[in-house]
């Protein structure tokens, strides 16, 4: 495990003027995933993509963590469908001009 | 440079009270907002336009100054007159905070007009460190293009990226290049380059997934009596065994000679060929004569 793809929740906390405990509810509710190394706790670099959108639901938009968790739910729902219609789309051109 | 009315934006009406506009802006924020829409332009225009009004309205200075010169856009006159005195007044740094999904420089004309491209934030200070802005790009090739990975060398605001396109990318997928997006803000890391690709099929081949399928005609004799014919596949031809008494609309399934499989090194898809069996035109006499005589043994 490489600790340079870690970064630490404290750093990460002051850098986006967070508090810790929206990160440590995050992590409860299985939204983000912390290590812990050497006591200290870490976010791997690519969760951060997610966590700032989990920031700007919450600051700028009022959502509290249950809602995040179903917006992200929903996303990734919505994700899935977009990807199949894509694929469904691809596939229906075999049959169109014909 | 369009008038923008802000008002209308929010779906206030001039009068509305402070905490009316913030009510308003925060239930179109909450439509709107680009990390709800992934991908949506119209919303992420919208989100721009009523983040933009929110900017001005909730701000009393600005508000006040947009009431006394927004809505006589058409007095051209006055408008540079407020224009110059704004310019002169201005004090505001350009380099506000930025995030993804609304950064200053997708404010409106109107706005850089009226307010000189100042974004104003109460909550972020100007130390705190900001991802880029995410860019989005297309790239469009032709399907010959993506049977094999290749590198080419792309243009993104005006830097040069080297980006390595694996063989079998599907139409509509999106890749992620780390870091080739907009420049972090406060050292803040880069965004990201979403990349979709756009593939256009100019060749007899049709794709789904990483399958392909093609129509291949067939003349009567070899169907009846099977032979061996020279078809096209993607990599060339190749030579097939016919069977007597193919019918017509035959499938044949051509293991390993479809699209090779994305990021998975030298596994290709199946090539999938449909037979059309193509009957004889002007017969002449003789060949009428010897239909006839297979039709009297059947």
């Amino acid at each position: 495990m490489k600790t340079q793809q870690f970064i630490l929740i404290k750093t990460l906390c002051s850098q986006y003027n967070i508090d810790i405990s929206f990160v440590d509810s995050l992590n409860k509710i299985g939204l983000i995933e912390i290590e812990i190394i050497n006591q200290n706790q870490f976010i791997h670099q690519d969760q951060i993509s997610d966590l700032e959108k989990m920031i700007r639901l919450h600051h700028e938009l009022n959502v509290n963590i249950e809602g995040i968790d179903i917006v992200f739910n929903l996303l990734e729902k919505e994700r899935a469908l977009r990807n199949e219609l894509n694929t469904l789309k691809n596939r229906l051109r075999l049959y169109e001009n014909d | 440079m369009t008038f923008l009315d802000y008002y209308k934006i929010l779906g206030v009406s001039k009068t509305a009270t402070e905490k009316e506009i913030k009510s308003a802006y925060r239930k179109l924020a909450r439509k709107y907002h680009p990390d709800l829409n992934p991908d949506n332009k119209e919303a992420e225009k919208k989100f721009k336009e009523i983040n933009e009004a929110n900017e001005v309205l909730s701000n009393p200075e600005n508000r006040k100054k947009y009431d006394q010169y927004g809505k006589d856009w058409k007095h051209a006159e006055e408008f540079e007159k407020a224009k110059q005195q704004q310019a002169s007044q201005n004090k505001y740094s350009r380099q506000g905070f930025k995030s993804e999904g609304h950064s200053e420089q997708d404010f409106s004309d109107f706005f850089e007009s009226m307010f000189g491209g100042a974004r104003y934030s109460s909550r972020q200070s100007s130390s705190t460190k900001f991802k880029g802005q995410d860019f989005n790009a297309e790239l469009h090739l032709n399907l010959k293009d993506v049977y094999e990975s290749h590198q080419q060398i792309l243009t993104v605001n005006n830097n040069k990226i080297r980006l390595t396109i694996p063989a079998g990318v599907e139409n509509g997928q999106v890749i992620k290049i780390k870091g080739k997006g907009g420049k972090g803000i406060n050292g803040g890391p880069n965004g990201d380059l979403f990349i979709k690709f756009k593939i256009s099929n100019h060749t007899q081949f049709k794709r789904a997934g990483n399958n392909l399928y093609a129509n291949v005609d067939l003349d009567l004799y070899t169907s009846i009596l099977g032979g061996e014919i020279n078809i096209d596949t993607f990599k060339g031809k190749v030579k097939l065994k016919i069977k007597p008494e193919t019918q017509n609309q035959t499938k044949v399934k051509l293991k390993g000679k479809g699209f090779p499989v994305y990021k998975q090194e030298g596994k290709f898809g199946d090539l999938i060929i449909t037979f059309n069996i193509k009957l004889p035109t002007n017969l002449n006499a003789k060949e009428i004569a010897l239909f006839k005589e297979l039709q009297k043994l059947r």
